[in-house]
């Protein structure tokens, strides 16, 4: 659709304005848009569900980089990174209705007891406010919502309410292969939560195996956040895309007012409304608010704390790879079917908690090798079939400390194609996060040893890299000067304006985030709806 | 191993036909130059084949880059092709390169290229240096070449089952079919 088609005119009257389209924003929209009038706006945009497979072209042929699936960089998405580790930016987020989902995996876990009182179950980092509790049920509204298959076989999990929406997808010929290593080395494998439908879900289709998940699912099977941008249009709400929000304006009596945002044809307007809901992922949230600096909040709004940007996290990534002397059959599917949370409670002080991934896409895929090599024919053939077959890997995610020398800010010189200072992501990685990454390289050592494998790679302390799991940047606490939002999300120096994001976990787990963040974001929809009721 | 219209219609499932590729290359949307393979369009004119020509000279380079197992090559590239060869981009470029191709054939080897041998077909492959270029859609004739007729025919075998099959994988990456083949063990 060209952007001469679309009115991206202002909503008049709208009671909710709801900034970013990923999940975060979009579920926030499809709660509140039934009795209220809400209003979405999202930097990138509205894609065409008929490109999937184009897009699934572009991931599988070598001539287009991962950001290119979902047409990420250029100027708009220009970013700096500065810290001991260079973060890649653009490989880690997507922009447009949908967000980021677009692109993801689709492992959705609870975070365990522990995670929300990390400060006093393991004696590092702050306490949430919140407790697993408060979060339960959102939780199992967060999985009816996005459509979870799991089963209840993991001993190691969070306590349940209910079974899982779907029944969890049946473990791989690979997963059985390291069933017999791991009951030789007593090591416990249980299936893993997918957001991604074992069967017919919701009006969208059961996976189809195309196997080209991250980064795009061409059958809809796996969730993504249009599923929820589109209900939400269609329960009357009004989704302006390529509407990046330039800042956010503020009264003398502490409310947001309007978000100023710019449309394609380079004009700019104001969306007013009653409350405020700030959702562009764990970067452009902070960005945003420092963007919005004014008068009263020199510092960027909802920033009296002075931590808005601070205590950037990210999962860190362990693995070890090699091969085997019989077939392995990978790469059939995108996804994993079973994983290992037994070490995850033995975190304390020294260790971080941690889980493990059996792969079920070890080693290259054949039709992506077919394309690069300066061979053809049958010399081709023979070096596919050399090169796939008997790959096994494993990997896993640990957690990492907030702390004050990683953090998200705006660079002092770069500009984006709109004039707006770039976000300059400053990542560091502490002693805890590093060491439990050996550990996690330990045991999937053990387990690859005992399986007979050669092994051929492993992602230590030097090789880790990021999860792409933006977290801590605008923290959740109880004290207005510890942290920028309270226990339901709203900003401590706006009444009127929440955050939805992972950008509010005061620490991280080793969890991946989405399940959290909409069992956040639902829960923060509660509250506006409730302070929209007794009129703010 | 028999190529099968089965295997033509799952390739084209996989890669897209008519409107998927209308998407294009991202190289060829930033330059702002229009259709992909930019600079091969003006002489593409001149060196037009027509539609017949172009699925042939496909189905020759096919029958090269095609490993000897595979039998069937010219009616799975004909029916993959009926998806691909449409008014996009893509298919403008696919057109443009092929004829780049065949005028290359001409006058290096005095024949159009479905008249060559297979074996200077291969040579001629490697003369324009496809086999050592990436694919660039808009690049080089030999990044073209790479791009709009060897890889295009590699992904179009290789994403398709019985592609899949000759390497050990029933259900290559691109190629939906379903949640059992990742269970079963080898056969
Ligand atoms: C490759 C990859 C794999 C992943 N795998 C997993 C996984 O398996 N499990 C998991 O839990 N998580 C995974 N994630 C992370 C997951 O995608 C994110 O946690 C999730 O999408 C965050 O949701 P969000 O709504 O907060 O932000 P996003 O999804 O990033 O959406 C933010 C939206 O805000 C918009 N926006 C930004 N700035 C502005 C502005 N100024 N004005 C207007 N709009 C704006 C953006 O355009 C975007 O659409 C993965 C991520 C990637 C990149
Ligand atoms: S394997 Fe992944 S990409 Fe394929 S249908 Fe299933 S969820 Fe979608």
């Amino acid at each position: 659709m060209s952007a001469g088609d679309v009115d991206r005119t202002p909503v008049a009257d709208a009671e909710v304005c709801v900034v970013g389209a990923g999940p975060a924003g979009a579920l926030v929209a499809d709660r509140l848009a039934p009795d209220h009038e809400v209003v979405v706006l999202d930097a990138g945009p509205r894609f065409d569900p008929a490109d999937r497979l184009a897009r699934q072209e572009r991931a599988i042929r070598p001539s287009d980089g991962r950001p290119d699936v979902w047409d990420v960089g250029g100027e708009r998405d220009a970013y700096a990174t500065s810290g001991e580790r260079s973060y890649p930016l653009n490989h880690a987020r997507v922009k447009g209705l949908g967000g980021s989902t677009l692109h993801w995996q689709g492992m959705v876990m609870r975070l365990h007891e522990d995670d929300f009182n990390s400060g006093t179950e393991r004696g590092v980092g702050p306490d949430w406010p919140i407790d697993y509790a408060d979060l339960q049920p959102y939780y199992a509204e967060a999985e009816r919502e996005l459509g979870v298959a799991g089963a209840s076989d993991n001993p190691y999990a969070p306590p349940r309410e209910e079974p899982h929406p779907m029944p969890a997808f049946k473990p791989s010929y690979s997963d059985s292969l390291f069933a017999e290593a791991c009951e030789e080395l007593g090591i416990d494998m249980h299936s893993v939560p997918n957001a991604r439908n074992s069967e017919a879900y919701d009006g969208r289709s059961a996976c189809a195996g195309y196997g080209t998940c991250q980064p795009v699912c061409p059958a809809g099977a796996k969730y993504d956040a249009t599923v929820h941008v589109e209900r939400a249009e269609e329960r009357g709400a009004t989704v302006i895309d390529r509407a990046p929000v330039q800042r956010l304006e503020h009264d003398g009596d502490d409310s947001v007012t309007a978000a100023v945002y710019a449309t394609p044809d380079g004009t700019e307007h104001r969306q007013e409304a009653d409350a405020f809901v700030v959702a562009c992922g764990g970067v452009e949230t902070p960005r945003l608010l420092l963007l919005s600096a004014s008068d009263a909040y020199p510092d960027g709004l909802a920033n009296s704390s002075g931590t808005v940007g601070k205590f950037f996290m990210d999962h860190l990534f362990a693995g070890v790879g090699g091969t085997l002397d019989e077939p392995t059959r990978q790469n059939h599917v995108g996804f994993y079917t079973s994983a290992c949370d037994q070490f995850y409670d033995e975190a304390n002080e020294e260790v971080a908690p941690f889980k493990l991934e059996f792969f079920n896409y070890a080693g290259p895929s054949p039709v992506e090798m077919a394309l690069t090599g300066d061979d053809w024919g049958d010399e081709l053939l023979g070096r596919l079939r050399d090169g796939y077959g008997t790959h096994v890997a494993m990997g896993g995610l640990v957690e990492q400390l907030p702390r004050s020398d990683s953090y998200v800010t705006l660079h002092s010189e770069r500009t984006d194609d709109r004039g707006n200072p770039v976000p300059e992501v400053h990542w560091s990685v502490g002693d805890r996060a590093l060491r439990t990454i050996e550990r996690a390289n330990e045991i999937q050592r053990s387990i690859l040893e005992e399986l007979g494998a050669e092994i051929e790679w492993v992602v230590g302390p030097d090789a880790t890299g990021p999860a792409y799991h933006h977290m801590g940047t605008t923290r959740m606490s109880e004290d207005p000067d510890a942290g920028v939002v309270d226990a339901d999300c709203r900003t401590h120096d706006l009444e009127n304006c929440w955050i939805a994001s992972s950008s509010v976990f005061p620490t991280s787990g080793a969890m991946n985030p989405t399940l959290t963040i909409a069992a956040l974001a639902l829960r923060a929809a509660d509250d506006v709806r409730e302070r929209l009721s007794q009129s703010l | 191993m028999e190529l099968t219209r089965r295997d033509a219609v799952a390739a084209l499932a996989t890669v897209g036909a008519t409107g998927g590729v209308a998407l294009g290359t991202r190289r060829s949307d930033d330059g702002g130059d229009g259709a992909g393979g930019a600079d091969g369009a003006g002489e593409a004119e001149a060196a037009a084949l027509d539609e017949a020509a172009v699925r042939a000279s496909m189905a020759a380079v096919a029958t090269v880059v095609y490993p000897e197992a595979v039998d069937g090559v010219e009616a799975f590239v004909d029916r993959f092709l009926d998806g691909r060869l449409d008014g996009s981009a893509h298919a403008a470029g696919l057109r443009a390169t092929v004829g780049d191709l065949d005028d290359a054939a001409r006058s290096w080897h005095g024949a159009p290229l479905v008249d060559l041998s297979e074996t200077t077909r291969d040579e001629l492959l490697r003369e324009v240096g496809a086999d050592v270029a990436d694919e660039v859609p808009d690049g080089t004739l030999a990044e073209r070449v790479r791009y709009y007729v060897v890889n295009e025919l590699l992904l179009a075998l290789y994403a398709s089952p019985t592609g899949g099959e000759l390497v050990g994988l029933e259900n290559p990456q691109g190629h939906p079919g379903g949640t059992e083949s990742y269970r079963r063990g080898p056969r």
